[in-house]
């Protein structure tokens, strides 16, 4: 598929070499979140995508960080969230030996020949349609990011009305052994 | 008006667990000021209001000494004060809201300069939280960023845990300030007593887990480069102090004969009187110390950071030395500069182990690399290049540096020197000579003025036999001031250095060196407003003004002969006196000025 990437628009390549994807391990603490936000605002590292959630553990959350290493050193990153004390384990994940999903939902004109064209593309991308209205879909799709990327890019050309993706999450790949480097 | 110890200044020992029966049932407030109490603090600095107000009750009965400040910045510096001359952490306790804030800039120093320190917050109640209620702030959001642990407690029951826990993250791994905000119902409402294990605190926290003993392979490869250096140079920096490392480093030394340079931080850390401590480096370093940096082939830089004002330009810094890197905290490694050896722990704990990995490979018959040639240079420089100052004309104002060699020859053995921020701060460490650790108290990250006084204030608290001198500015002092109020009433009779300029002179000296003397709201006309002296015996000082050089002698002499209430001596110095030499910032190192006297022989430091 060759494709064409607008920059100029609310659509990026998440599969960038200087994006690093850091799984960190904290305490489920009140004002982690903000602990670790805190730290990247204050430091001038920046953030690509950001994932939240409860870990397996009790007590423990996962934040699935897309960090942005044009700001900073990988290594400075890490060292430094590795400082608060609510961070309990840093594992970078290499995109190459890890699996990632994303979530996206999105509402997308599609009135008249536009409709049939929006469901099949749909399909092929294996997404959902899950709400209809004279004028609109909303569409979900659930996916490696790059493939969201793609049904993005599509879907732009339909005119996208609203659209919300989740930010990525990843865990280390089973088979080969994942990389997986533990800071400290 | 004579200085009077309040009655709780007789500190009593901490009590003991056995007197209290875990399951007592007592109020928050009572089980805050006892876990102080069990935590072993003698003396706490603070300022009392709304939400703090239930723990100002149980104080009354405490063995703990609290130090009523006139402003709550002043409790802060005190407590890094008394902090940084006892390596116990320093308290200060206030009440939510306009207090809290007025904490921010002493917690952001201590962050700065990782100085232990405890701070105790009132909060509003718990169900008030979130509503814009009187006083209310959101104190751990503002204090995140300046502590190294913040913690607002929810329950009373969890108050005895979140103090262990405060207290066991300042005073590990690199030092530093953390907070525990306390909502009013919290101290009001009861909890059953119990006083957490070490392993409990341990366990509570498994997200921090400071690493004390440095690589064995890291440091063994440490050992050999040191052996192997011709032009090696130590670059001490507050860590040593922190890992109460002094004789380790000097055990170091001797072993090795290497030069030493000990950083704004670090001024104690290595005699000064030693022959091989070649002083201050950095931004007004003298010029042996900066330029045996520059040129160092190896730089075994021992709890320090690489601060800008070290480094100057960091592509120019030190360029064919390889570094050794010793710091506690990992994140220094590489921060700045990317060490040749990086060793994570305890400064102490790894000189040690060097020192026995250095004998090992000595006693195997390697020898050290010849630094003989690298020595004649230095000294070299050290006799071309000495701090010096012209002395003032007849009739004309005092000189600072004069001012300082004065007072430093006058002092007594040990006396403690704390400094504010500006010229008069880099005249004291230039100038004084600290043979001591712990001597020296001074605000060198964040740069605080008006540090010096409540600093100064903290550490006659936590050695009240020592004499303690605070080196001020005209700027300093009117920040602050109001403290010698406190050392008045509560027995702490500081000592006051004041080097009235009548400028903000640092800032006039960059103006008149790089905005062509365009001199811009600097002139604070000290000389006219206010009358020093009044103010100061209107605090209950004795006060003296010092115009010509031989009343300085004499002037100094007196103070430090009055013990009873604190001192302040005003010195009537030149305004247009500069510091030097000076590295102008973001400028190499390479490109230091020196004194105007010395600049015409710059060829000569290479
Ligand atoms: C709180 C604060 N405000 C401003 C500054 C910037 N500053 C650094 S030194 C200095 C002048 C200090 O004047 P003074 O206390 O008279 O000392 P001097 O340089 O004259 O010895 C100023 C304004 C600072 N370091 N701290
Ligand atoms: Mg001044």
């Amino acid at each position: 598929m060759s494709r064409v990437r607008d920059y100029g628009s609310n659509t990026y390549p998440t599969t960038d070499l200087n994006h690093h994807i850091l799984s960190v391990l904290v305490q489920n603490r009140p004002g982690v979140l903000a602990r670790v936000s805190g730290l990247f605002a204050r430091r001038g590292y920046n953030i690509y995508s950001l994932a939240v959630a409860p870990a397996e553990q009790e007590g423990m959350s996962r934040i699935t960080i897309v960090v942005d290493l044009d700001s900073a050193p990988l290594e400075q990153v890490t060292k430094q969230l590795f400082k608060l004390i609510d961070v309990i384990k840093i594992s970078e994940l290499d995109p190459t030996h890890s699996v990632e999903r994303e979530l996206m939902i999105a509402t997308v004109k599609a009135a008249g020949a536009a409709r049939g064209e929006v469901q099949t593309l749909t399909q092929i991308f294996e997404g959902k349609i899950i709400a209809v209205s004279e004028d609109n879909l909303t569409l979900s799709l659930e996916g490696h990011p790059d493939k969201l990327d793609d049904f993005e890019e599509l879907l732009d050309s339909y005119g996208i009305v609203e659209l919300q993706r989740t930010g990525r999450v990843a865990l280390p790949k089973l088979d080969r052994g994942a990389r997986l480097r533990v800071a400290n | 008006m004579t200085a009077q110890p309040t009655d709780t200044s007789d500190s009593t020992p901490t009590p003991a667990t056995k007197e209290h029966p875990e399951g007592e049932r007592i109020t928050g407030a009572q089980a805050l000021i006892r876990s102080l109490e069990m935590e072993g603090v003698d003396t706490m600095f603070g300022y009392p209001g709304g939400c703090i107000l239930p723990a100002y009750d149980p104080l009354l009965e405490s063995s703990i000494r609290h130090v009523l400040v006139r402003h709550e910045q002043g409790a802060g510096h005190m407590a890094e004060g008394y902090a940084h001359v006892s390596g116990k952490p320093g308290v200060a306790m206030v009440t939510s809201g306009p207090a809290a804030t007025n904490l921010v800039t002493p917690l952001m120093d201590a962050y700065m300069d990782s100085i232990p320190m405890v701070a105790i917050t009132g909060q509003v109640p718990t169900a008030a939280i979130g509503s814009d209620a009187f006083q209310e702030c959101d104190t751990v959001g503002i204090t995140r960023s300046c502590t190294k642990h913040n913690e607002l407690v929810m329950t009373s029951q969890s108050l005895p845990m979140a103090i262990r826990q405060a207290f066991h993250i300042a005073t590990t791994g690199r030092p530093g300030p953390t907070l525990v905000d306390v909502p009013k119902d919290v101290l009001v409402g009861e909890m059953e007593w119990y006083w957490p294990t070490d392993e409990e605190v341990l366990a509570s926290l498994p997200g921090y887990r400071p690493n004390m003993k440095g690589h064995p392979r890291m440091v063994k490869e440490a050992a050999k480069l040191i052996l192997e250096a011709e032009q090696p140079v130590i670059y001490a920096g507050g860590g040593i102090l922190k890992a109460r490392a002094a004789e380790a480093l000097a055990e170091l030394v001797e072993l090795t004969g290497i030069h030493v340079v000990t950083t704004l931080m670090a001024r104690g850390a290595f005699p000064d009187d030693h022959e091989l401590n070649l002083g201050m480096p950095g931004m007004h370093g003298n010029a042996t110390a900066v330029t045996a940096m520059q040129k160092a082939d190896l730089l075994i830089a021992l709890g320090s950071r690489f601060d800008d004002r070290i480094t100057g330009k960091v592509d120019a810094f030190a360029q064919n030395a390889k570094v050794i890197h010793v710091d506690i905290d990992p994140a220094e490694q590489g921060k700045v500069r990317r060490p040749d050896v990086p060793i994570v722990g305890d400064a102490r704990l790894v000189i040690e182990e060097m020192i026995v990995q250095i004998r090992a490979l000595l006693d195997s018959g390697v020898t050290q690399a010849d630094t003989g040639a690298w020595k004649s240079k230095v000294s070299g420089w050290q006799e071309q290049f000495p701090m010096t100052y012209e002395p003032s004309e007849p009739g004309a104002a005092l000189k600072p540096q004069f001012c300082i060699e004065q007072l430093r020859d006058h002092a007594p053995d040990k006396t403690i020197v704390a400094s504010g921020v500006g010229q008069h701060q880099m005249f004291a460490s230039q100038y004084w000579h600290f043979n001591d650790p712990y001597t020296w108290v001074n605000s060198g990250g964040l740069g605080t003025m008006g540090f010096s006084i409540p600093a100064a204030i903290g550490a006659k608290a936590a050695k009240p036999d020592s004499t303690v001198w605070a080196i001020d500015g005209d700027g300093c002092f009117q920040m602050t001031a109001q403290e010698l109020v406190t050392a008045s009433l509560e027995g702490l009779p500081i000592k006051v250095a004041l080097l009235n300029n009548s400028y903000l002179g640092m800032v006039r000296q960059w103006q008149e060196m790089f905005y062509d003397e365009r001199y811009s709201s600097v002139f604070l006309d000290s000389s006219a407003l206010p009358d020093f002296v009044m103010m100061a015996e209107s605090m209950g000082c004795a006060a003296i003004r010092v115009e010509s050089p031989e009343e300085v002698g004499p002037a100094i002499e007196k103070a430090n002969s009055i013990n009873d209430r604190p001192v302040v001596v005003e010195f009537r110095t030149e305004a247009a006196e500069g510091v030097f030499p000076m590295v102008p910032a973001g400028a190499s190192n390479d490109d230091v000025i020196l004194h105007p006297t010395q600049q015409d022989r710059k060829e000569h430091l290479s």
